[in-house]
C-alpha cells in the first residue's frame, strides 16, 4: 500500500514546479487532427458525408452498435458492402417488418443477435443512411501517431526541466567551490605578507571549548534539557495522535477503477453511482449492475484516455476484469449468470461508535462530496483526503451553518434559536451539532 | 520463651524413619527430576537439530514478527451486491408484515429487516387481533440465527440429499399398505395447509391427521363444540367488559392463545372517572392475579367450587355446593358486580375441565355478555388429548405404519414420552419435521429439515373471517424445506407452497389484491352474508368436524363441580411468560428474561405459599451477596418423581402449588441453555392440574434472581397508588401530592425553582422527549424487555452473572408485593412507626410479603433526569445531556470509574463486566457469526469496562428528525411515539414516548395529567420519564 504524503511540502513543491514548467514548455496538440485527416481521405470513397454520419451515429446506433466490434447489434464496419444498399435501407427503416415477410438475410441476423429486435428508424432518409455508412465505412486507423508524439514529448519536456535545473545548482556549485578556494588562497597570501612585513598577527587566546562552556553553565543545560522534553514530548504527542489516522491511505484495489476518468473526465454525477448517498447512512459502493449500465456499451477505453502511466490495454483489461466480476460474456453480449462480488478495500473506515450518515450531510445540508473527499475527479487512484477524527468533524460543525433555506423542518427551531443566540445564521454546531449523543450511540 | 511445640507440615514427618522427610529435606521434590539425564547427556544435546542458539534465533525472529504485525492496520473489505435488489438500499431498513404461527404463539407482526437481515420484530397496528407481540414473538427472530439448527436434511445420523429423501420416503409410503399413516403436527390453523393434508389423504389411504398442542387447551376446545357445534375457542373482547371476573385464566398470559391483553388494558385506564373491575380467583401467582383489582386464593379444587357457587349465584340456577365462608363471600361479592354490570360483564376461566368450561359459556350466554364474540370463534388451538392418547396406543399395537411429526416434540413434551418411545420403535416409517436435532428428531428414521417461520411461506385464519399472511423475510439460511413445501411433493403435486396458498387464497381474498393481503399481512372479512361459503372455504374437508350442538345438561356440570374435593397438595402446571411452551427454549434473550413474577431468570421452580413451605421444611434465603439460595423438593405425581428448587410464591393459595413447563429441555440445544426441570412428565392427560405429593430433599438450589427486596416498605413515592373511589372524588393533592422541602422556614414544592440547586435550562426549543409509563395499564408482560434487547444490542450474561446482580437489561420490571393487605395499609403502618423499638420491629416485618398481597409492575429505565446526577460526577465527560431531553451516553469516552452507576439514584446503569461478544466465556447469540446477524447495525456494541443505559433509543428518534429534515417538512404528529423500542413494543398502551413541545401531543396532555408524577420526585432530579399513579377500582357493587 502506498502512502500519499501531503505534508510534505518539499515533493510538492517539486511536483507543482514540473507542473508549472510542462504548462510552458509544451504546445497544446490538436488531437483530433487525424481523425478529421482520415475522414477527409474516405469522403470520396463511400459517397456519403461522414461527418453527418458521424453525428447520426452516434445519437442513434451507438448505443447497440460499434464500428468495429460486436456489441448487442453486429460490428457495422463493411455492413455496405455484405448487403445490397437497397436491402439496407429498409432494413434500418423497418427491420420487424422484414422479419415478419420472411426476408431470410433478416431472420439470419435476427436469430444471430438472440432474437433482439433492432429499433425502426422510419425519421431516417436513404441519404441520411447513406451518411451513417459513409461514416461506418471509414476503415480502422491506425493509433494516432500524435499520441506516442505527445507521450514523448511530455518526457521530455519534463527531463529537460530536470536538467536544466540540476544544470544550474550544478553551476553555482561550482562558482561557490571556486568562491572558497580563492578566500583560502587570498586569506594565506595575506598571511605569507604580514610574515613577511614583521606585522604581528594578534594570537587568539586559548579558552575553553564551547561545549565545556556550556556544560559548566547549570542555567543553559537546564533551559536546553526543558527545551529538549519539551520539543520531544510535542512530536511523540503528534505521533500519537495520528495513529489510527489513516489520512492519505490509498490501497491497490481488485479492480484499477479510476474516479479521474468517470468523475473528472466523464463528469458522471457523484451520486449516480452512489445514489445511496442521497437516502442512507452508507454512500454505498455501487452493485456491478450500476457499473454495467454503461459498460455493457463501453468495453474500451478510447485511445485519448490512455496516459504515460497506464496504456489503453491496461485499462481494457481492467474493464474485461468489470465483466468477469458481472458475469458479462461481451461475446455473446449477455450475462452468464456466474458473477462474484468484487472485494473493494474499504478505504474511509468510522469506528463503530462513531455514527455518521451520508444523507444528513449530502442531502439536508448540501454538502458538496469533494469537502470531505477532497479533488475525487482527479484521483487516478481513490485516498482518503481528510483526517476524518473527531476534531475534523467538530472544526467543520462550528464553521457550516445549517442550510435552512426551503426546509419546513428548520422553519420554527432556527427562528427560536437564532434569537437566542443572536445571530442570523445558526452553524451545525448550534444546532446541537456538539452534542455527544448525535453521533455517539 | 522458647516453646516445645513441633510443626509438622505433613504427618510423613511424624514418621521418624520416613525416607521421604530426609529426601525432602534435600530435594524440592521426591522424585528425582530428570534433568541431569537431559543436560548431562552430551552426545543427545549435541545430535540435537535445535542449538541454543537457534532457540534464541526463533523467539527473536517471532517476537519481532509479531510486533510488525502489530504496526499495521487491518485491511478492511467493502463488497457491494453483484446485481443490487431494487428495494434494498444499503442502510435503510425495510419492513415486511408476517405471521409468527409455531403452534404455540400466533401474532401478525412486522419485521424489520437490515440489507436483507430480519433484525427486530415489531407490532403490526393493521391487525385487529393478535397483532401484539409478545416478549417470545419479539424474541423469535433471534432463534432464526440460532447456531444449533439443523442444516440438512438427515436419515439417522448421516446428512442427505432432499432428492434421495423424497425417493426413499415417497417409496415407503407407497409400501405401507392398510397400515396407518398418521399426521402428527401442531395447531397450524391454515386453511391452506388443511386443503393440502386433505389432498394428502386423497394420494395416500388410511391417513390420520392428530393434532397435538404441548400446551392442551382440548377440554375448552370440547365444551364450545358442545356448546356451539364447533370445536374452537371462545373469542372475547376485554374492551368491551366492564367487569371481568376469572376463574385461573391467566388471560395476560397465555390464556387460550393469549392475546388478550390490549383489550384488557383499554379499559383499565380510568377514562371519565370509569374503569373496568376486575376480580380474580386463582392459586398460582399469574400476571393477571398480579393485575386484578380483587385476587382471591382458591386451590384448584376450591376454583371448581368457586365456579359452581358463581354460576348459582348469577344464574340462580344449580345448586351451590359446600364452600369455604370466606371464599363464598367472595363469590357473592363477584356476582353482585356481574349482575350489576349485566351484559358489560365477563366470566373466564382456566379450569382445564369440559364442565368448568361450559358452565363458563353459559354464565356468559346467560348474562348476555358484549364481550363474547359468538361470530368469531378462535382456531388457533386444535389439539386433541384423546386423538394423541389413542395415537400412543395405536403405535403401540403396531398399526401405524408412518408417522410423520411436524412442529411438535412429543418426546420432550409427551408426559408418557416412554409409551411414545417404545410406539415409535415399531413404526416403520418415522420422519420428523424440525429445526432441531431434538428428542424426537433423534429418534425418527428421517429429519425432514424446516425452515423458521422468517424463512416461510404461510396463511392463518386466527379467528373466524380474520386472516393473516406469512412470507419469507430472509433466503433460506440452510439447505431446509418447509412442512407444506414436503407434503405437496409426496402429494404429488409440482407446485410450490407459495403458489398453493395463492390458489387457495383466490377465494378468501375477495375484492382486495393479493399484493395488497401481502403487504398488510392481514386480511378481515366482515361477516359474510353467506355463511355456508365461508363455512366451504375455511373448512375444505373434515378436518374441523362440525357438529351440531349435543344438547348439555350445563346444571349437571355445576352440580359435578361443586362435589369436587381435594386430595392433599394440589399442582397446578402453568407456562412462564419467557418461554411459553419450551419451543425457544435455546434463545438467550428469553432465558436471560426475568419472570415477571419472581423475578428469577434462568430457570423454573415449584412455587410454593409460605405456610406450606414452613410446613415441609422448604426455605429460601439471601446469602452473603445477597443472592437467592432455594431448598429443593421432591415432587410425586402418581409414580413420576422430579425434583426442583423451590421458590416461596407470596399469594400462592395454600394447599396449592405451581410448576411451570417448558423448561429442562436436554436435546438440541445448548449445554448452557439447559436449565430448570421438565415439568411435562408430570403433565398427565394433558392436565395442567395434578394431586401431588411433596417432600423436601437435600441440596441448595442457586437462583439466578434480579430482584432481592420484594415489598415496597411503604415508600409511596416510588409507586404511588389510590383506589378509583378516591380518585374520582378527592383533590389531585391528597393521592399524587409533590413533595415538599423546606427552605428558610417556609415549604416550598421540590419542583419549585427556588429550591433547585440547578440554573433551569430553556427547554421549549426544538425537541423534548418524554415517557410516560402508566402503571395501571402496564401488565407487566415483558414485551419491552425483549424488544429493547433487540433494538439496542444488549448482551446476554448468563445465569451465574446474573446471579451476581451483573444483568445488562436497559430496561427492568420491578414487581413489588405489598406488605400489608394493600400497599395503602403500608404506608399507613409506616406513618405509625414511632420510636426506635417499634421501628426496628415492624420495619423488619414490613420486608416480609403478605400472604396475598397487592402487586404492582413498574417498568424502570434510564430517567433522563434534566438535573441528572451521574453526569456531574463523571471525570472524564462520558456521559451528558443533549438538548432534546436525553441523557447520552458516549461509551469510546467512558473510562469506567463506575461513579455516574454509584449516584444514580434508580439504578438503571449498567456495566460492562466483561467483553461479551466473541468471548467464548459468554458462549451466546453475539459469539457466532450466525447470531451476530441480528445484531442492530445503528447501535454500538459495547466493549468491556464501560457504562451502557437507555438512551431513549436515539438512534430512531434521530432517524426519524433526519427522515423530516430530507423531506423538508416538520415532524408528524405522534410520529416519535413508535420510535423507542420499548413504547413502539407495548401493545396495552402504558407507554408512550413523544415530544412535549409538538403541539396537542399525547405526551404534552399525559405529563400534566392528574396522575403524573416523577419517580424519587424528592430527589430533584426532574426526570423527563413520567409516570401515571396506579388506580386502583375496589369499588364494591
Amino acid at each position: 500500500m502506498k502512502q500519499v504524503k501531503h505534508r510534505n511540502s518539499a515533493s510538492k513543491i517539486l511536483i507543482l514546479g514540473t507542473v508549472f514548467l510542462f504548462t510552458f514548455f509544451n504546445p497544446v496538440f490538436g488531437q483530433d487532427q487525424s481523425a478529421v485527416d482520415n475522414a477527409a481521405v474516405t469522403e470520396a470513397s463511400s459517397g456519403g458525408d461522414v461527418a453527418k454520419g458521424e453525428e447520426l451515429f452516434k445519437s442513434l446506433c451507438a448505443a447497440c452498435h460499434k464500428r468495429y466490434k460486436k456489441m448487442t447489434g453486429p460490428a457495422l464496419f463493411g455492413v455496405a458492402d455484405k448487403y445490397e444498399r437497397e436491402w439496407i435501407y429498409s432494413w434500418v427503416k423497418n427491420s420487424a417488418a422484414m422479419i415478419a415477410s420472411g426476408d431470410a438475410q433478416a431472420i439470419a441476423i435476427y436469430e444471430e443477435y438472440n432474437k433482439t429486435a433492432m429499433n425502426a428508424f422510419p425519421q431516417l432518409s436513404n441519404v441520411d443512411i447513406d451518411d451513417i455508412l459513409a461514416y461506418v465505412m471509414v476503415p480502422k486507423a491506425d493509433p494516432p501517431p500524435s499520441v506516442p508524439d505527445y507521450e514523448s514529448s511530455t518526457t521530455a519536456s519534463n527531463d529537460g526541466s530536470l536538467v536544466s535545473i540540476n544544470v544550474v545548482l550544478g553551476i553555482l556549485a561550482l562558482v561557490f567551490l571556486m568562491l572558497l578556494v580563492v578566500l583560502f588562497l587570498v586569506n594565506k597570501t595575506l598571511r605569507n605578507f604580514a610574515e613577511a612585513n614583521n606585522v604581528e598577527l594578534p594570537e587568539s587566546e586559548t579558552k575553553t571549548p564551547i561545549w565545556k562552556a556550556f556544560i559548566q553553565n547549570q542555567f543553559l543545560v537546564l533551559v536546553t534539557a526543558i527545551l529538549l522534553l519539551l520539543v520531544s514530548g510535542y512530536f511523540v504527542y503528534g505521533y500519537f495522535m495520528q495513529v489510527g489516522v489513516d489520512q492519505g491511505y490509498q490501497p491497490v484495489q481488485p479492480i484499477h477503477y479510476s474516479h479521474k476518468i468517470h468523475a473528472g473526465d466523464n463528469k458522471i454525477e457523484c451520486k449516480y453511482c452512489h445514489s445511496s448517498a442521497r437516502v442512507s447512512k452508507t454512500s454505498g459502493i455501487p452493485s456491478l449492475n450500476v457499473c454495467m449500465n454503461c459498460h455493457k456499451s463501453i468495453s474500451e477505453v478510447a485511445e485519448t484516455t490512455a496516459t504515460s502511466e497506464y496504456s489503453k490495454e491496461f485499462y481494457d483489461g481492467e474493464i474485461q476484469r468489470l465483466y468477469k466480476a458481472a458475469g458479462w460474456d461481451p461475446e455473446a453480449q449477455a450475462y452468464t449468470g456466474k458473477g462474484e462480488p468484487v472485494k473493494w478495500v474499504r478505504i474511509h473506515n468510522l469506528p463503530d461508535f462513531a455514527y455518521f450518515n451520508h444523507s444528513q450531510h449530502v442531502t439536508v445540508a448540501g454538502v458538496e462530496c469533494q469537502k470531505c473527499h477532497g479533488p475525487v475527479e482527479e484521483m487516478e487512484i481513490m485516498y482518503q483526503h481528510a483526517p476524518l477524527t473527531m476534531g475534523w468533524c467538530i472544526n467543520c460543525h462550528r464553521e457550516t451553518n445549517v442550510k435552512v433555506a426551503d426546509n419546513k423542518y428548520y422553519e420554527k427551531i432556527h427562528k427560536e434559536l437564532s434569537k437566542k443566540y443572536g445571530v442570523d445564521q445558526l452553524t451545525a454546531a448550534q444546532m446541537g451539532g456538539l452534542e455527544c449523543g448525535k453521533c455517539h450511540y | 520463651m522458647s516453646s516445645n511445640k513441633k510443626y509438622w507440615k505433613s504427618v510423613e514427618e511424624l514418621n521418624e524413619n520416613s525416607s521421604v522427610v530426609e529426601t525432602l529435606q534435600q530435594n524440592e521434590f521426591v522424585q528425582e527430576i530428570p534433568t541431569d539425564e537431559f543436560l548431562g547427556d552430551k552426545s543427545s544435546l549435541e545430535n540435537s537439530s535445535t542449538s541454543r542458539r537457534d532457540f534464541l534465533k526463533y523467539v527473536g525472529f517471532s517476537t519481532a514478527a509479531a510486533t510488525l504485525a502489530a504496526c499495521e492496520g487491518p485491511v478492511k473489505k467493502s463488497i457491494p451486491y453483484v446485481v443490487q435488489p431494487e428495494r434494498i438500499v444499503p442502510g435503510v431498513a425495510n419492513y415486511y408484515a408476517t405471521t409468527i404461527a409455531d403452534g404455540y404463539d400466533f401474532a401478525s407482526i412486522l419485521i424489520k429487516t437490515r440489507e436483507g437481515r430480519p433484525i427486530k420484530v415489531e407490532n403490526n397496528n393493521l391487525a385487529t387481533s393478535n397483532g401484539s407481540a409478545n416478549a417470545r414473538v419479539h424474541a423469535s427472530v433471534l432463534s432464526l440465527y440460532d447456531n444449533t439448527r439443523l442444516q440438512m436434511p438427515k436419515k439417522g445420523a448421516e446428512d442427505i440429499s432432499w432428492g434421495a429423501l423424497d425417493k426413499e420416503v415417497g417409496a415407503k409410503l407407497n409400501s405401507l399398505g392398510n397400515k396407518q399413516i398418521v399426521l402428527l403436527t401442531q395447531t397450524y390453523a391454515s386453511p391452506s395447509t388443511s386443503k393440502l393434508i386433505s389432498e394428502f389423504k386423497a394420494k395416500y389411504q388410511n391417513v390420520k391427521h392428530v393434532v397435538y398442542d404441548a400446551v392442551s387447551d382440548s377440554e375448552a376446545l370440547d365444551a364450545y363444540q358442545m356448546m356451539y357445534g364447533e370445536r374452537a375457542l371462545a373469542d372475547y373482547d376485554f374492551s368491551k367488559a366492564s367487569t371481568i371476573v376469572s376463574i385461573a385464566a391467566d388471560f395476560l398470559g397465555d390464556w387460550q392463545g393469549g392475546g388478550y391483553d390490549s383489550g384488557y388494558a383499554k379499559r383499565r385506564i380510568p377514562e371519565n372517572g370509569k374503569m373496568s373491575k376486575h376480580i380474580q380467583f386463582e392459586a398460582n401467582m399469574s400476571l393477571s392475579g398480579a393485575n386484578a383489582d380483587k385476587r382471591v386464593q382458591a386451590t384448584p379444587s376450591q376454583q371448581k367450587q368457586v365456579l359452581a357457587a358463581l354460576y348459582t349465584y348469577v344464574t340462580g340456577a344449580g345448586s351451590k355446593g359446600t364452600l369455604d365462608a370466606k371464599l363464598e363471600e367472595e363469590v357473592i361479592k363477584a356476582a353482585a358486580q356481574i349482575k350489576k354490570a349485566g351484559s358489560n360483564a365477563l366470566v373466564v376461566s382456566g379450569i382445564q375441565d369440559v364442565d368448568a368450561q361450559l358452565v363458563v359459556l353459559e354464565i356468559n350466554k346467560a348474562i348476555h355478555s358484549k364481550a363474547f364474540n359468538k361470530n368469531t370463534p378462535r382456531t388457533i388451538r386444535k389439539g386433541d388429548a384423546k386423538a394423541v392418547a389413542q395415537l400412543v396406543k395405536d403405535m403401540n399395537a403396531g398399526n401405524v405404519g408412518g408417522l410423520l411429526i411436524a412442529g411438535v416434540n412429543p418426546m420432550y413434551s409427551l408426559p408418557n414420552a416412554n409409551e411414545f418411545k417404545s410406539g415409535l420403535e415399531k413404526v416403520e416409517l418415522s420422519v420428523a419435521f424440525s429445526m432441531h436435532n431434538d428428542a424426537t428428531a433423534e429418534l425418527c428414521s428421517y429429519v425432514a429439515t424446516t425452515p423458521h417461520y422468517l424463512e416461510s411461506w404461510g396463511d392463518i385464519e386466527l379467528k373466524k373471517g380474520t386472516y393473516s399472511l406469512m412470507q419469507p423475510t430472509i433466503r433460506p439460511l440452510f439447505d431446509t424445506r418447509q412442512f407444506q413445501d414436503t407434503l405437496l411433493k409426496w402429494s404429488g403435486n409440482s407446485s410450490t407452497y407459495h403458489d398453493y396458498i395463492k390458489s387457495t387464497w383466490a377465494g378468501i381474498l375477495g375484492s382486495t389484491s393479493w399484493n395488497q393481503a401481502l403487504h398488510d399481512g392481514v386480511l378481515v372479512k366482515p361477516m359474510l352474508p353467506n355463511e355456508e361459503l365461508v363455512e366451504a372455504l375455511e373448512t375444505p374437508e373434515g378436518d374441523v368436524e362440525t357438529i351440531a350442538p349435543t344438547p348439555v345438561s350445563v346444571s349437571a356440570a355445576a352440580r359435578r363441580l361443586s362435589e369436587a374435593k381435594s386430595n392433599g397438595l394440589e399442582l397446578t402446571l402453568y407456562t412462564k411468560t419467557a418461554l411459553g411452551d419450551g419451543q425457544q427454549a435455546n434463545n438467550p434473550w428469553l432465558q436471560e428474561m426475568p419472570d415477571p413474577i419472581t423475578r428469577a431468570s434462568w430457570d423454573n421452580y415449584l412455587t410454593v405459599s409460605k405456610a406450606d413451605a414452613e410446613q415441609l421444611g422448604l426455605t429460601n434465603e439471601n446469602v452473603a451477596n445477597g443472592a437467592l439460595d432455594g431448598s429443593y423438593a421432591k415432587v410425586t405425581v402418581g409414580g413420576v418423581e422430579i425434583i426442583a428448587p423451590v421458590i416461596i410464591q407470596p399469594g400462592q393459595a395454600k394447599g396449592s402449588v405451581g410448576l411451570a413447563l417448558g423448561y429442562g429441555k436436554s436435546k438440541g440445544l445448548k449445554e448452557d441453555m439447559i436449565v430448570g426441570v421438565n415439568a411435562y412428565p408430570l403433565y398427565q392427560n394433558l392436565n395442567a392440574v395434578q394431586n401431588v405429593s411433596i417432600t423436601a430433599a437435600e441440596g441448595v438450589h442457586e437462583f439466578a434472581c434480579v430482584q432481592l427486596h420484594n415489598t415496597l416498605m411503604g415508600r409511596g413515592d416510588i409507586v404511588k397508588e389510590t383506589t378509583l373511589e378516591i380518585f374520582n372524588t378527592k383533590d389531585k393533592h391528597e393521592w399524587n401530592s409533590i413533595p415538599e422541602v423546606s427552605k428558610n422556614h417556609i415549604e416550598y414544592e421540590v419542583t419549585s425553582p427556588e429550591v433547585d440547586l440547578w440554573s433551569e435550562f430553556d427547554r421549549s426549543v426544538g425537541h423534548h422527549f418524554n415517557l410516560s409509563i402508566d402503571l395501571n395499564a402496564c401488565t407487566g408482560c415483558g414485551a419491552c424487555v425483549i424488544a429493547c434487547h433487540a433494538e439496542n444490542n444488549v448482551p446476554v450474561v448468563g445465569k451465574s452473572e446474573v446471579r451476581r446482580s451483573r444483568d445488562m437489561h436497559w430496561l427492568r420490571i420491578d414487581r413489588y408485593y405489598s406488605s400489608q393487605d394493600s400497599f395503602e395499609g403500608d404506608n399507613e403502618k409506616k406513618d405509625n412507626i414511632s420510636g426506635l423499638g417499634s421501628s426496628l420491629s415492624e420495619f423488619g416485618e414490613m420486608e416480609n410479603p403478605s400472604d396475598n398481597p397487592q402487586v404492582v409492575f413498574q417498568p424502570v429505565m434510564c430517567q433522563h433526569c434534566n438535573h441528572a446526577p451521574c453526569e456531574t460526577v463523571c471525570p472524564v465527560a462520558a456521559t451528558s445531556h443533549g438538548r432534546q431531553g436525553q441523557n447520552h451516553m458516549a461509551y469510546n469516552r467512558c473510562v469506567g470509574t463506575r461513579y455516574c452507576a454509584n449516584n444514580c439514584p434508580y439504578k438503571v446503569r449498567r456495566f460492562n463486566w466483561f467483553l461479551y461478544n466473541n468471548n467464548d466465556e459468554f458462549d451466546y447469540h453475539m459469539n457466532n457469526d450466525l447470531g451476530r446477524m441480528v445484531l442492530n447495525p445503528d447501535v454500538t456494541v459495547r466493549s468491556r469496562g464501560v457504562m451502557e443505559k437507555c438512551s431513549f433509543c436515539i438512534q430512531s428518534t434521530q432517524a426519524i428528525i433526519l427522515k423530516a429534515k430530507r423531506e423538508g417538512r416538520l415532524v408528524e404528529a405522534g410520529e416519535f411515539n413508535d420510535s423507542c423500542a420499548c413504547s413502539a413494543a407495548c401493545s396495552s398502551g402504558a407507554m408512550r414516548f413523544g415530544d412535549v413541545n409538538e403541539e396537542g401531543s399525547k405526551i404534552a396532555e399525559l405529563i400534566k395529567d392528574d396522575r403524573a408524577y416523577h419517580l424519587l420526585e424528592h430527589v430533584g432530579t426532574k426526570p423527563n420519564v413520567v409516570y401515571q399513579t396506579k388506580v386502583r377500582n375496589t369499588t364494591e357493587a
